[in-house]
């Protein structure tokens, strides 16, 4: 019915995206060690971290939940992030392609060892749940003086 | 649909290069996200399901050029001051996806809708060249 620009599912690019993800792994992209926890690049849904000296981003790009079944808990400084996405699939209808993840995901994540687990604030945002913490300000970097 | 074409940067954080014209050149640099993508068949029309998380209605653009439907659309994410990427799974800002449409498909009467970060096409079937059905009526 619909033809398709590249090839069927299993295409040359999510073979080469997914070598490129098992380099990143290999090689360490941001730097050389990984932690013990640290979070592996693959998974359902993606996430983004970032960080400023007040406060810890973390991004999931998680489209089409409803944010009454996502399960934010933080511990000390490990966030986890659970939730359900219904599968499309219905009876009575072809279907030519599934790419979409369906089913439950749980994603867990070791923050910054300063931040406060008493101020998260969470927000869910065109697919994109958007969970800021806030850092300790005594665990900031502070200029020193020379005397 | 919004076109907002004119606004993709090559540099996601480089915000004094957005709105500036770029020529195809440049465009074809950027590094696109494949959205994953459900496509589904009934007797009246093909549905195209595609996850497209942090776009914005403003920032979505679907296009039908000939017999190709483009998707595209971008990561519409305040920034933060001072941000500095820990991890990063998504490592581009937009996203880009094309398909060929086959003759019998109504290219004139495409809705698409997009909720929560999903994209919903929905492309009829011509009218006549969809199945012949007759509706029995219960009563």
């Amino acid at each position: 019915m619909i033809g398709y620009l590249s090839s069927p599912s299993g295409s040359v690019f999510d073979d080469v995206r997914r070598m490129q993800q098992e380099l990143d792994e290999l090689f360490g992209q941001f730097n050389g060690l990984d932690a013990i926890r640290s979070l592996p690049r693959s998974g359902f849904p993606p996430i983004n971290v970032g960080v400023t000296p007040e406060q810890v981003q973390v991004y999931l790009f998680a489209a089409g939940i409803d944010p009454a079944k996502l399960d934010v808990s933080i511990q000390q400084n490990v966030l986890t992030i659970a939730g359900t996405r219904t599968a499309q699939a219905q009876e009575g209808r072809k279907h030519f392609r599934q790419e979409r993840f369906g089913g439950e995901f749980r994603r867990v994540l070791t923050l910054p060892e300063d931040v406060d687990p008493d101020r998260v604030d969470a927000k869910y945002r065109n697919g994109v749940l958007q969970v800021t913490v806030a850092r300790r300000a005594a665990a900031r970097a502070r200029k020193v003086d020379i005397q | 649909m919004n076109t907002e074409r004119k606004d993709v940067s090559r540099q996601a954080a480089d915000r004094s290069v957005s709105g500036a014209q770029q020529s195809n050149g440049e465009r074809e640099r950027e590094v696109f996200l494949r959205p994953a993508t459900d496509i589904f068949e009934d007797d009246e029309q093909i549905t195209l399901v595609a996850d497209m998380p942090g776009v914005s209605r403003e920032r979505l653009d679907v296009q039908v050029d000939q017999d190709t439907l483009t998707l595209e659309g971008r990561i519409d994410i305040e920034d933060v001051a001072e941000l500095q990427a820990l991890h990063a799974d998504v490592r581009a800002r937009s996203y880009r996806r094309s398909f060929v449409l086959s003759q019998e498909l109504d290219a004139e009467r495409i809705e698409a809708t997009l909720k929560d970060g999903v994209l919903n096409v929905r492309i009829p079937k011509r009218a006549e060249l969809r199945p012949r059905r007759i509706e029995v009526q219960a009563r």
